[in-house]
């Protein structure tokens, strides 16, 4: 970029910081005041929602961004909720003698919780390196294969686990490295605190949509699109692909983790590896696409939408999924990019720039 | 394409804008779905109580007949004036055999639907979940059928009218040893089932402590329908009886399976089993195996016959173990309202807790301090196709 | 030696059933390139509708005796339904996304897989009871080798199985029609300026495809008569293995799919057998794994040509 005269140090300092202010804030509110009036179930749904946001944006930047197809994300989902269940379940026995949550808003449980979210999203993170580094030299279809294999592999492995110590005595006992082989196996990894809030729900998916915003808009999102839209011309370009696909792949896997952590502490939840199998990385498949490829508001829309609509149809009973599934095919017949396409939710009455895409 | 810092303020707005909009989205839409959806607030004149099971998914033949048996006990005691003058009424909820969809299920009838109790579930690992939640909101929950030890565990406010597995594999492993004689035993669980993995274990463990010997452990993942890599090997070890801890259509494929390799030591099962389609699917192949079962249709006594007869004015066939299990505990439930002196959570807990010498289809349902349900078990033996009573096993002392 | 034997055999049963799902996959992708995952759930199909006609027969009641060429009759009967609904799904749910990105078409496929699940489920048709599928096919030990015994039903099925691969095989390769299906396969457009009627051949091939997995269907019912009722995780899983073989052995390659099938069978069931039941899925997903990483082309995949 040539040299302009640029905005002051203290304007930069806002712009970078700003929309987490604004994020914060609204997670703020949304936990003491919008959660407290709408009730608790309407506050589960909208923890579900914000769970499904950042599972559905953070595999956007593989999908969506990079136009690659990753089909094992709730593969990266269980990594990152076993590892935070882990840190939360046995680091509560050792702390506190029991895994029942320890302290109030912002207590020590609650940043024993935040450690373990963070924990979960580097081991995902780190899955999705030693996943992706190996696949991503593949094109097309391929990724989708290896991904799906490695999701029912960890199944396999998580189905095989013992089960979850129910004592602090027994968990003192046990050596530390051997207390990861108590996940539950198929019965599920059981007794996880529930941790998490909308307020932390809140923080992170402002974290996911600054993030996946900041990308799209910055140069990475722009060799993303590039590999998307054509492999062998952006690497003609000088855009070194695999190093960029295993990036957007593994910051893809990261917030997924995070997910995952968020997800093994929400109220109502169990985490059970036959339930983070294919199917539910489908499910997040679905949003990308309904909300559009590339587009970080459609997918969050949609992850809203799709997560409402089976509650809506709840009393359907039999018929509910026959109308999901039907839905399902006529929206991709009828409109076959998507919600919004590549574009944003704010697009739509703001006249589009030239050359922002497609 | 390159945009230069130089609006940076019309930017920061923009993505402040950005951030708000994405948010507020969320906010908007989310509080439309709670909104949209609202339970009709309880009518003064009725006891709503919540159901949660697998209407849909593999699990789905579970929900089913557990909706059967709740229903039969809430027609029946409607007709007869309802609870504390109150009829009562079921709202059933899906789960699709799904922990999440149970607890989101179990988190609507609770405080959106605002029942006064809870039935369901019949896998372990859903009863859990929506246990935990149950818990959270101090809303008792009896579960018909989940019988891992997890299960109520969970806290003072889940129950259960079933046997426990530990129970069930120790009652499988006593009649083996003492009454089949049997020394050495072979094993094929489901891994993918707690249910199937559970009793494998308590009955391997009870079996050894009998003086037997397992000869060896083979397993499949729910979902393998081919088992010849494993009857193989089992047949291999000679073994007395093959203990085939999972669900009935896995049974009767295992049945067939087994004859067809020529082995033909008798099975024995845990109450999974216990389905019409057992014989069914099982045909020829299954004649002769053994399970455990928490009734059996011919006992004579009044509770028993009083149930088939109702519930053969309905539908036809005999009810499984899972109709007459949901039965009792929806009777038990009403029973239990019918001594609390109110229907809140704390009230209705202690009075179920305080349940002894219940008379239930499923036997006497005594209460125990865990909020287990201490009774007896049931063998029974597959005879032209009709589970015939061998034996029964007293509760443990 | 039992037991050597007797695994061998029983992965050549399984492996060919693998193999006549995996060919509706290879298909599939071979002329349009993109995962039908629907596919599992026309060989749920074909397993289901072969059980509802032998009932409305009456052949499902006890002591009843199907007559002898009944099993046939079913099997063809069943093929062509499978494949009326292979070419109905085709025309109503993919061909107005030909041309759209194949995730679309994939999502489409998922959502099929849901509705075809579903609606299976519903009390009026299989409902969600597991079901005892008739004996149709005469069942007899033929001989019996080391205390192996050869039966005549698991014989039939490899034949059924290997009769319907060689008659594709002769089908693609020496017809004018599999021209047709190859030269799609190849290039669309080109194909279609050349005068292949595109939208047939497309249909043909979804119909084949369905008509396979329908026979596979039957043969898997006759060898594993307690049916789970159509939405259950049983038929889901042996759909991925299928989709595994499809893909180890070269996607898009019919001979491929028939390795890959048998492989996987091998795999499978000598794994469990020698070395721990317990991880018979890793087995496959690793090996899948490992070909990928290796010739990501399959086994026998031709590489893929970069178009610049």
């Amino acid at each position: 970029m040539e040299a302009r005269p640029g905005p002051s140090a203290a304007v930069t300092a806002l712009r970078g910081v700003l929309p987490f202010l604004v994020g914060a804030f609204a997670s703020l509110l949304l936990h003491f005041v919008v959660a407290p009036a709408s009730g608790p179930f309407a506050t589960k749904l909208v923890m579900d929602a914000g769970i499904n946001v950042i599972l559905a944006v953070s595999l956007n930047l593989v999908n969506g961004f990079t136009g690659q197809f990753s089909i094992g994300h709730a593969g990266f989902m269980a990594v990152g909720g076993y590892t935070a269940g882990l840190v939360t379940y046995y680091g509560s026995m050792l702390l506190w003698g029991s895994p029942a949550a320890h302290g109030g808003f912002l207590g020590g449980g609650e940043l024993l919780f935040l450690a373990a979210c963070l924990a979960g999203a580097a081991v995902a993170a780190l899955a999705g390196l030693l996943v992706g580094l190996p696949s991503l030299r593949l094109r097309g279809d391929y990724l989708a294969i290896v991904t799906l294999g490695f999701g029912e592999i960890l199944r396999v492995l998580l189905q095989r686990t013992g089960d979850v110590l129910p004592t602090a005595a027994e968990v003192r006992r046990t050596p530390l490295p051997e207390l990861a082989t108590h996940v539950g196996g198929a019965l599920g990894f059981t007794g996880i605190p529930f941790y998490t809030s909308p307020f932390w729900v809140g923080i992170f998916v402002t974290v996911m949509l600054v993030v996946a915003y900041r990308l799209k808009s910055g140069s990475h999102g722009r060799s993303f699109l590039a590999i998307r839209e054509d492999e062998v011309a952006a690497e003609a370009m000088g855009i070194p692909t695999t190093r960029v696909k295993v990036t957007a792949f593994v910051l893809s896997a990261l917030f997924a983790g995070l997910a995952g952590g968020l997800f093994a502490h929400l109220v109502g939840t169990t985490l059970n590896p036959r339930e983070l199998g294919f199917q539910k990385s489908f499910d997040v498949v679905i949003m990308v696409v309904l909300g559009g490829m590339g587009s970080i508001s459609g997918a969050a829309i949609a992850a809203v939408i799709l997560t409402l609509l089976p509650e809506l149809l709840r009393s359907f009973s039999e018929y509910r999924m026959i109308l999901y599934a039907a839905l399902l095919v006529v929206v991709m017949i009828v409109r076959p990019q998507g919600l919004l396409g590549l574009g944003e939710i704010w697009d739509v009455w703001r006249p589009r720039r030239k050359g922002t895409g497609r | 394409m390159a945009r230069g810092p130089n609006h940076s303020v019309s930017r920061i707005v923009r993505r402040a804008s950005a951030a708000i909009l994405a948010l507020a989205a969320t906010l908007v839409l989310s509080a439309c779905g709670g909104r949209t959806t609202p339970g009709p607030a309880p009518a003064p004149d009725e006891i709503l109580v919540g159901h949660y099971g697998s209407m849909t998914g593999s699990e789905a033949t579970f929900g089913r007949s557990s909706d059967e048996g709740f229903l039969l006990a809430v027609e029946e005691r409607n007709a007869k004036g309802g609870v504390k003058g109150k009829k009562v009424r079921v709202k059933t909820y899906d789960t699709q055999g799904k922990t999440q969809e149970a607890g989101t299920a179990v988190t609507r009838l609770v405080t959106d639907d605002k029942v006064v109790a809870l039935l369901g579930e019949v896998a372990s690992s859903l009863s859990i979940a929506g246990g935990r939640v149950a818990q959270q909101y101090g809303v008792p929950m009896i579960t018909p059928a989940s019988t891992n030890p997890a299960v109520t565990q969970v806290g003072d406010m889940v129950f259960r009218v079933c046997f426990l597995d530990s129970f069930q594999g120790e009652a499988v492993a006593k009649f083996a040893a003492r009454s089949l004689k049997a020394k050495k035993v072979a094993i094929l669980y489901d891994q993918g089932q707690a249910y199937s993995k559970g009793l494998k274990d308590y009955f391997g463990a009870a079996f050894a402590a009998l003086g037997g010997t397992v000869t060896t452990e083979q397993a499949y993942t729910g979902g393998d329908q081919d088992f010849s890599a494993q009857l193989t090997t089992i047949r291999e070890t000679m073994p007395d009886a093959v203990f085939v801890p999972g669900y009935y259509t896995d049974a009767g494929n295992v049945a067939i399976q087994a004859r067809r390799l020529g082995l033909t030591a008798p099975l024995l099962g845990g109450d999974g089993w216990d389905s019409a389609k057992l014989a069914e699917i099982g045909g020829a192949a299954i004649e002769g195996s053994y399970f455990s079962n928490h009734y059996s249709h011919e006992d004579p006594r009044p509770e028993v016959q009083a149930f088939l007869a109702a519930y053969r004015a309905k539908h036809h066939g005999t009810p499984d173990a899972m109709v007459a299990l949901a039965y009792d505990a929806a009777r038990l439930l009403f029973d239990a309202m019918d001594r609390a002196p109110s229907l809140s959570g704390k009230d209705l807990a202690a009075a179920i807790a305080a349940t002894k010498d219940f008379a239930g289809v499923t036997g006497k349902i005594t209460i125990d301090a865990d909020r287990n349900a201490n009774k007896s078990a049931v063998i029974v033996q597959m005879k032209g196709g009709v589970p015939t009573f061998v034996e029964s096993i007293p509760p443990a002392e | 030696m039992t037991k050597l034997l007797q695994t061998a055999m029983d992965a050549v049963a399984v492996g060919s059933l693998y193999a006549l799902i995996a060919l509706g996959y290879t298909m599939v992708y071979g002329v349009l390139k993109f995962i039908n995952f629907a596919h599992s759930d026309i060989f749920v199909l074909g397993a289901w509708s072969s059980f509802a006609m032998a009932a409305a027969l009456g052949w499902t009641k006890a002591g009843a005796t199907p007559p002898l060429l009944g099993g046939f009759a079913i099997l063809l009967a069943s093929m062509a339904f499978c494949a009326a609904a292979g070419i109905a799904i085709e025309r109503f749910a993919y061909r107005p996304l030909r041309g759209a990105p194949r995730l679309n078409v994939l999502i489409t496929a998922i959502g099929v897989s849901l509705l075809l699940q579903n609606v299976g489920q519903l009390p009026f048709v299989f409902g969600t009871q597991p079901q005892r599928m008739p004996q149709l096919l005469p069942d007899r030990v033929l001989a019996s080798v080391a205390g192996v015994d050869l039966r005549l039903v698991d014989l039939i099925g490899a034949g059924t199985a290997v009769a319907l691969m060689l008659g594709l095989e002769a089908l693609v390769f020496r017809t004018k029609l599999g021209r047709a299906m190859r030269a799609v396969s190849w290039d669309v457009k080109t194909a279609a300026l050349m005068g292949i009627p595109v939208d047939r051949v497309v249909a043909f091939t979804f119909g084949l495809g369905s008509a396979l997995a329908a026979a596979a269907g039957l043969l898997y019912a006759m060898k594993y008569p307690g049916l789970n009722q159509p939405a259950h995780a049983t038929w889901v899983l042996l759909g991925l293995k299928a989709f595994v073989a499809a893909v180890v052995g070269g996607i898009g390659n019919i001979r491929g799919a028939m390795l890959g099938g048998l492989l996987i069978g091998a795999v499978e069931l000598f794994g469990a057998a020698y070395f721990s039941p317990h991880l018979r899925d890793l087995y496959v997903f690793t090996l899948l794994i490992l070909v990928l990483l290796y010739r990501p082309a399959g086994l026998l995949g031709r590489a893929a040509v970069e178009k610049v």
